[in-house]
């Protein structure tokens, strides 16, 4: 692959371009409610009505508003089509010829999309997961023969480093500074992880992310490559992903038959091949070190650091770990260039970030949004508030590792600092609104629930600590709980958050955490009624641990 | 070498390169408590008793896999890593079925005496009473589940040391058990060697030498640490 | 404190590579694993393979992957009862998986499962006696924006109820095992 071909596949799919085009919705959220058989009917109306050369229809990756599903998008005029049915073919096709059609049209002005800015999901619902083509006439790897053919890699990272970008993943650490630790270190043999494995319950961003665009992600995974200088590289996915899988296993076909996988990328002595892994049902396998050790084929526990996997990581060799966001990230910080990518967000935290989200809110579905947008956009604004009349009570990010952030904190801009602040994270993006019949106990209940079974059994103060926490939590829910108890949850959350060997352990506490410092009285009014009596308001101040 | 001196519980010390400050406290006659630890086995820092705290640093590290660098000051037995420690063995009595008066390694078990040198002298929270088994097929030895606490030493010694890969974790979480091959009763296991390490390993009476009564099971970690420094030292092995 | 043996297992006997059932998945098998150049690191791929082959990983089935990688016995097993997708139980004809993500979980996926369980008579991760459904639970499927979602033999099922679930599988549970 040269540059010339990349420009002439370009020009080719432009010039193919006609008249109107009909995208269909195949990402998970869709096809799950017949989207692959409304695009197929959809193919046979075009024919019928003879439109052929005139209309493309084109199944793409995630449209976003997931609750209105299956979508259609006609352009022109880019109308939206909501709850598309197989009968609605023709009708719909039909108004391409001055026709009328009586399916739900959505708004694309509304504020669930205008107020979504896109960089990760620029190509999502544009391009064809499935045709690299389509990918590169969206300037899909020019950012890569750029790099390659014009930038050192210590170039790349310094202008990672100088965006601002931060891990998406969860705990932000700087991606530039990452990048650098392992450039840094000399060995012969580095690897590149894309950590695809979305454990988080409530969150589907990067499962949409390699569904709608999945040659983004290898495009930022071989620019990585060649920054710190790694030849092979692994995506980590989830087994209860096999759209993601399938598209990424064409996608990294095309690109090897393409010349941009393999060896003497776009004509230069640098090489790089990307294989997946599957993973098969373990939470704490998104921990770097479990990961890792996933992927040599063993038991998916985490072992302490340091070392740290820059250092001595897959198969003791320097290793890149960044998570699928991060890596989609790059290639447009290195087309637009690093300042432009560094203008937008606050000042910590850079650029956008995409949010799944659901529960109880009129619109669910994937956003993406500039860092620093207040909650209260999101959930009221472009969520729509709570369906039929119910009030917000708290919004939920960071999954098990997160914590509830109270309604009457909506105002906080969504950033890495501001959410860590109000003791939850801005974590892989999961964002679960809960209304007021949402009892917070139970909700931290459920996500003790969660880590107790995930919990790999290492280290005693997650495998045995989340148990105690779990029936405590079952005892206060079942009004058995006295005040000493609430008081033994709080030391064990202290213990647990400060001991355990990895992430999950040390945020495992965290639901619990932040629920007890926002909703206290919930918990307080569970306790058995004659403690009650005796410990509210406030309850007594906690003795000493020693029962010595 | 290069030597490293560094500051524990208030006292100067000189380290070895590469020693750990587990190591180099031991050597001081400084004593922090282990569980998952044995000398001359891998370290995992799994049991998290050996956590201590050090100067500039916000989270407590394990002193098993952490390396003294120079001027470091470590704190091995502040209040709160007391409380911690407690309550860590506390976890570990709810978790199985620790019985001491009828255990063959009642007065030499590694869980019992850190239970009294720590002060833990009951259990503030809920035992779970798990239904564990007991596997007596071995010719030679047994293991009783209840009284295992997973540190993982028996499956080391098997890996590293016999080198027969016989022992494993099976399963993940509080559903974690120690196997044989496939779950296979061990008396049938056909890669143990019978070499007894694993029973030498073990810190309570959950692996046992048959025949063994009430209070009988010693465990006897010089052989391990003679084989150890054989192989390491090459000291009278070519 | 109940002093038990554990229950008898089928003796662990070494195998050549080659199966003697004469069953053809085991060499399918056999051929995945040397495409994997019998690299040890591909260990979980292979019990992917094998699962996808024989829909579950009975004892022989872990011996012959065992063999295959040149690993010990403990160590597949280890891997294979680490990660919650490797069934080593045979699973039922039909399967329903509920997800109990977050976004399901407030919006009464749990009212489902135990509506569920009741209809089936068994828990949660069970399969029916007769064979003919698993009933199993999912941490996340990442269907959120349709929450409650639930699977039922591949397919998903968008905003789900006690009722509609149990329409959907009683047709499954009238007719028995396939």
């Amino acid at each position: 692959m040269v540059l010339a071909e990349l420009v002439e596949i370009k020009e080719r799919e432009l010039a193919a371009r006609k008249k109107a085009l009909i995208t269909c919705c195949l990402a998970a959220g869709c096809m799950s409610s017949d989207g692959k058989l409304v695009k197929e009917a959809l193919d046979r109306a075009v024919k019928d009505a003879g439109l052929e050369s005139e209309v493309e229809v084109r199944g793409v990756g995630c449209l976003r508003l997931c609750c209105e599903g299956p979508l259609v998008m006609i352009d022109p005029p880019g109308a939206l089509y909501q709850k598309v049915t197989l009968a609605d073919a023709e009708s719909l096709v039909g108004t391409l010829k001055g026709g009328t059609t009586s399916v739900q049209r959505g708004d694309p002005a509304s504020a669930f999309f205008a107020k979504q800015m896109s960089i990760v999901l620029a190509n999502s619902g544009i391009v064809d997961p499935e045709r690299i083509e389509s990918y590169i006439a969206r300037d899909g790897y020019f950012a890569l023969r750029n790099v390659l053919r014009e930038l050192s890699p210590a170039e790349v990272v310094s202008e990672i480093t100088r965006s601002g970008l931060r891990g998406r993943g969860g705990a932000g650490y700087p991606t530039g500074l990452k990048w650098a630790t392992v450039a840094k270190t000399e060995s012969p043999k580095k690897f590149i992880i894309c950590n695809a494995d979305e454990g988080d319950p409530g969150a589907f961003m990067d499962r949409s992310v390699l569904e709608s665009d999945p040659h983004r992600v290898i495009e930022g995974m071989i620019i990585a490559a060649y920054a710190v200088g790694a030849d092979q590289g692994y995506i980590y996915v989830r087994a209860e992903y096999p759209l993601a899988i399938a598209r990424l296993q064409v996608a990294i076909r095309q690109a090897k038959q393409h010349g941009i996988l393999g060896s003497g990328i776009f004509e230069s002595p640098f090489h790089f091949n990307i294989d997946i892994r599957i993973g098969a049902g373990a939470f704490v396998c998104g921990e770097e070190t479990a990961l890792m050790a996933s992927v040599e084929g063993r038991r998916g526990q985490p072992r302490p650091r340091p070392p740290f996997p820059a250092e001595s990581g897959l198969f003791g060799k320097p290793t890149l770990i960044n998570n699928v966001e991060t890596f989609a990230n790059v290639p447009p910080i290195i087309l637009n260039g690093a300042e432009w990518f560094a203008g937008i967000g606050t000042e910590k935290s850079k650029g956008t970030k995409v949010f799944a989200l659901a529960g109880k809110v009129k619109n669910t579905g994937l956003i993406e949004v500039p860092m620093g947008i207040p909650l209260r956009e999101i959930v009221e604004h472009m969520g729509g508030g709570a369906p039929s009349g119910a009030r917000i009570k708290a919004v939920q990010t960071g999954g098990p590792s997160g914590g509830c952030i109270p309604a009457d904190h909506l105002d906080t801009p969504v950033d890495y600092e501001s959410l860590t602040k109000l003791g939850s994270i801005m974590g892989s993006g999961g964002m679960i609104v809960m209304d007021e019949k949402d009892n917070m106990v139970d909700v931290a209940r459920f996500f003790m629930e969660f880590c107790m079974d995930e919990s790999c059994g290492k280290c005693i103060p997650c495998r045995a600590g989340t148990v105690q926490m779990h029936n405590l939590l079952e005892k206060i829910i079942a009004r058995k709980a006295t005040a000493r108890d609430l008081q033994k949850l709080e030391e064990l959350c202290d213990l647990v958050k400060h001991t355990s060997l990895c992430g999950l352990g040390m945020t495992a506490p965290n639901p619990v955490l932040s629920t007890l410092r926002f909703f206290r009285q919930e918990y307080l009014d569970l306790l058995a009624v004659e403690t009650q009596r005796k410990t509210s308001p406030p309850a007594a101040p906690p003795a000493p641990a020693n029962p010595a | 070498m290069a030597a490293k001196v560094f500051t524990i519980d208030g006292q100067q010390i000189t380290a070895t390169e590469g020693q750990t400050v587990l190591d180099a406290a031991q050597d001081a006659g400084i004593a922090i408590p282990t569980l998952c630890h044995l000398d001359g086995v891998m370290d995992v820092g799994a049991c998290r008793l050996c956590l201590v705290e050090i100067a500039g640093l916000n989270k407590l590290v394990p002193a098993c896999v952490t390396k003294v660098t120079d001027g470091m000051v470590v704190t091995t037995n502040s209040e709160r890593l007391q409380r911690y420690r407690r309550m860590i063995v506390e976890l570990l009595f709810t978790e199985r079925n620790h019985i001491c008066a009828v255990c063959v390694s009642n007065g030499h078990c590694e869980l019992q005496s850190l239970a009294m040198t720590l002060g833990m002298d009951h259990v503030r929270y809920d035992y779970t009473f798990p239904k564990c088994a007991v596997d007596p097929t071995h010719r030679l030895f047994g293991i009783d589940h209840n009284r295992c606490v997973l540190c993982g030493r028996c499956v080391r010694v098997c890996w590293y040391i016999e080198g027969a890969g016989t022992k494993n974790f099976s399963g993940r979480g509080t559903q974690s058990r120690i196997v044989s091959d496939l779950n296979a009763p061990w008396g049938n296991s056909r890669t143990c060697t019978s070499c007894g390490k694993c029973v030498q390993a073990c810190p309570t009476g959950a692996l046992f030498s048959k025949g063994a009564a009430v209070a009988e099971m010693e465990k006897d970690r010089g052989k391990l640490e003679y084989i150890v420094t054989a192989r390491e030292k090459k000291q009278w092995i070519v | 404190m109940s002093i038990t043996a554990a229950p008898p297992k089928a003796a662990s006997v070494a195998k050549p590579p080659e199966h003697p059932s004469g069953d053809k998945r085991f060499k399918i098998l056999e051929v995945f694993i040397k495409r994997q150049q019998q690299r040890q690191d591909s260990l979980i791929e292979v019990l992917h393979k094998a699962q996808e082959l024989f829909g579950y990983l009975d004892d022989d089935l872990l011996l012959f992957v065992a063999h295959g990688l040149r690993l010990p016995p403990s160590r597949v097993y280890g891997v294979a009862t680490f990660y919650h997708y490797f069934k080593l139980k045979p699973q039922g004809a039909h399967t329903c998986v509920v997800c109990m993500g977050t976004a399901c979980y407030v919006k009464g996926a749990s009212r489902v499962v135990q509506a569920l369980e009741q209809a089936a008579g068994v828990k949660a991760g069970e399969t029916t006696p007769d064979g003919t459904l698993s009933l199993l639970t999912a941490r996340c499927i990442g269907a959120c924006g349709l929450a409650p979602a639930v699977v039922y033999d591949d397919a998903v099922a968008a905003r789900q109820t006690p009722e509609s679930a149990l329409e959907r599988v009683k047709g499954w549970l009238d007719h028995g095992p396939r």
